[in-house]
């Protein structure tokens, strides 16, 4: 079953809806093996919702229906026990602050040494030591000698770093972390990053990096989906996206972005604000701020359709693609994405 | 030209216990800081948690007590906080920070809030008092309609609008932003960012822009002062510090700002934390991160000194132009 796909996760039409107001209009997506997928977005745009929903991690008064398929297997409607042996074994999930998601109340080995009870059956000695091996994988000091502390010993940075082993712990197929980087220092984010790398590299896990940073994403991602008000409005490789936005939306959140060198000039926003989901504008959601728009967007929703570069982009009047690749290797060159 | 604002070797030291027998140690937040904010210029100050920069920005208006050093207004000193004449005084300096929705009052209109500093400072007589709300609205791009909306019934970025048109009402001479669009999205950032600049130039506002976020104080910052624990380490205009940091932590600093197309490998990442404030570092508090730490740097702290292009900073191995080439050179 699971041989024959390629694909580890498949969301198809995933929709979700608090309290009748609907958040995520449809999303298909998947995630092969061993990718290193980014999602981003302002906040509301349903990318945290979107991978809650598939591990069914939203509360009871969510509407979920769609399809969720991990290896092949539907997860949409799936009794808990089924749920649990994807949650943390296949899937893993770590969350923007990570103190709060560590018990305070209890020494972060035995943290660890619980997630590798759980989904491995290690016990003991054997569970120690494993235990041991991914504090040091993730780059925790001394790790022997801290196995009894407690969360609040730690810095944020280094809390994060015990979020990943834990995540770890039950050898995923897919980590999902959603803002992993939001709550941390530059310098210690810059560390973050660079941990993720290495472990995708050491484990061949894929991952999914849910962030509102363009540039966080661009080094840790192949490819990214742009989402804005419960949709993917773009899709398509770093390099495609990041030399040339083709969504006015995608197009708008580069420019909205100060540059780290180049000239000081004035920053160029995007007009308005993000839709509330209980009144999307008629249409195209993005429309009332989009430069590009016309009359017909204010009418239907444009579908997301391949483009012939491999992207996928949901638009009737796209930026349009710049023809010399001159303009977009400066674009790179200056990092004026960043 | 006097200096709108000038702080002279500030200290602020918390005593901080560990457990409930502990024996209490001193945390010096703000070691000895001295800097100056022209009218009309915008000095951002950044650093990482921990630097010490809110506490700064705070001593700078008076609300947190400097325990040794002065603050000077318009060249003169600060009056001591509580008395009329401070009051009197804060009505010229305005502070904005990051949380929009705890800076206002959930009960009152934000047409009442941005009145309220008119009817304190009794600035406006009272039937004036509207016109000058709508006008103060209009600065910070707030529609007429929105004056009687609470602030839950705002967006981030309208409720931040709100906050620096009640800033803005006592017509102040000097801003303090604490992380003033942290809390806000990309696009709407780029928004108030804008808004800023625009209020500056047209009312010749000094500003003191604290972040995180190099990018945006790159962009809304004439001069930059780059604090390590409680110290200032570099001090240059916006352009130099950011195309040329000479101080290993601002190179670390700047390095650490993912720009997209630059791989990963290419960075300056440095290893470890940020010391405990509780439990600084002998000599420069930045040596066990350094990359280029010596003897010197373990044993004695590095005084701030200037080195040209109107920049200082405080390091061994930045001792002047042909020394910091060397650096350059063993840091590559």
């Amino acid at each position: 079953m699971g041989t024959t796909n390629p694909d580890l996760v498949e969301l198809r039409d995933l929709k979700v809806a608090f309290d009748g107001v609907q958040v995520l209009h449809g999303i298909d997506l998947t995630v092969a093996r061993g990718e290193a997928l980014g999602l981003v977005g302002e906040s509301g745009c349903g990318k945290s919702v979107t991978w809650l929903a598939a591990l069914g991690l939203l509360p009871g008064k969510a509407a979920v229906t769609g399809s969720i398929r991990v290896d092949g297997r539907q997860l949409c409607g799936a009794e808990r026990s089924d749920l649990e042996e994807v949650r943390g074994g296949r899937i893993a999930m770590i969350f923007q602050d990570p103190s709060s998601s560590l018990n305070p109340v209890l020494r972060i080995g035995r943290q660890i040494v619980e997630a590798l009870q759980i989904h491995r059956g290690l016990r003991g000695q054997a569970a120690r030591t494993e235990a041991l091996r991914l504090l040091d994988m993730v780059g925790i000091p001394d790790a022997p000698r801290r196995f009894d502390l407690y969360p609040h010993e730690f810095s944020g940075g280094q809390c994060q770093r015990l979020m990943i082993a834990m995540a770890l712990a039950g050898e995923p197929d897919l980590l999902v972390a959603d803002e992993p980087t939001t709550a941390l220092d530059a310098t210690i984010q810059a560390q973050i990053l660079d941990l993720l790398n290495a472990l995708r590299a050491e484990t061949g896990m894929a991952l999914v990096f849910i962030s509102h940073d363009l540039g966080a994403v661009s080094q840790v991602c192949e490819r990214v989906c742009v989402m804005y008000a419960g949709r993917i409005v773009e899709e398509g490789s770093v390099a495609q996206l990041f030399s040339q936005p083709r969504h006015p939306y995608t197009r708008g959140l580069f420019d909205a972005i100060p540059r780290i060198d180049g000239p000081r000039d004035r920053l160029i926003p995007i007009p308005g604000t993000v839709p509330n989901p209980k009144h999307l504008p008629a249409g195209c959601s993005f429309s009332p701020r989009c430069p590009y728009a016309v009359d017909a967007c204010g009418s239907t929703y444009p579908s997301l359709e391949f483009q012939g570069d491999g992207r996928r982009l949901a638009c009737m009047r796209p930026v349009p693609a710049v023809t010399t690749s001159g303009e977009a290797k400066r674009r790179i060159h200056e990092g004026l994405m960043a | 030209m006097t200096a709108l604002l000038e702080a002279e070797e500030l200290v602020r030291i918390y005593e901080v216990r560990r457990g409930i027998f502990g024996r209490p140690s001193p945390v010096r937040a703000v070691d000895g800081i001295s800097l100056a904010v022209m009218p009309g210029e915008t000095l951002g100050i950044v650093g990482e948690s921990g630097s010490g920069k809110s506490t700064l920005g705070r001593m700078l208006l008076g609300l947190d007590l400097a325990q040794a050093g002065e603050v000077r207004f318009a060249g003169s000193p600060m009056p001591r906080n509580g008395t009329a004449e401070w009051r009197a005084m804060r009505a010229k300096m305005q502070l904005v920070y990051q949380d929009p929705l705890a800076a206002l009052d959930r009960r009152l209109t934000i047409a009442a809030q941005i009145g309220e500093p008119l009817q304190i400072h009794r600035l406006v007589p009272r039937q004036y008092q509207a016109d000058r709300v709508a006008e103060l609205m209009e600065a910070v791009g707030l529609r007429s309609d929105q004056a009687g909306r609470f602030p839950h019934e705002l967006s981030g970025g309208q409720r931040q609008r709100a906050v620096i048109a009640r800033a803005l009402a006592s017509r102040p001479k000097l801003l303090v932003c604490d992380e003033p669009v942290s809390a806000l999205d990309v696009s709407i950032q780029a928004q108030v960012v804008n808004m800023l600049r625009d209020l500056q130039e047209r009312n010749g506002i000094g500003m003191v822009f604290i972040s995180h976020d190099l990018k945006v104080v790159r962009n809304i910052a004439d001069r930059v002062a780059v604090m390590y624990l409680g110290r200032i380490v570099e001090e240059a205009s916006s352009d130099v510090v950011f195309r040329s940091p000479q101080h290993p932590y601002t190179k670390a600093l700047v390095s650490s700002v993912p720009v997209p197309g630059k791989p990963l490998e290419g960075r300056m990442i440095l290893q470890g934390e940020p010391p405990n404030p509780a439990d600084r570092p002998s000599g420069c508090a930045f040596h066990p991160r350094c990359p280029v730490a010596q003897d010197i740097c373990r044993t004695s702290s590095p005084a701030l000194r200037r080195i040209g292009d109107g920049r200082t900073a405080a390091c061994h191995a930045v001792a002047g132009e042909t020394a910091s080439i060397e650096t350059m050179r063993r840091m590559a």
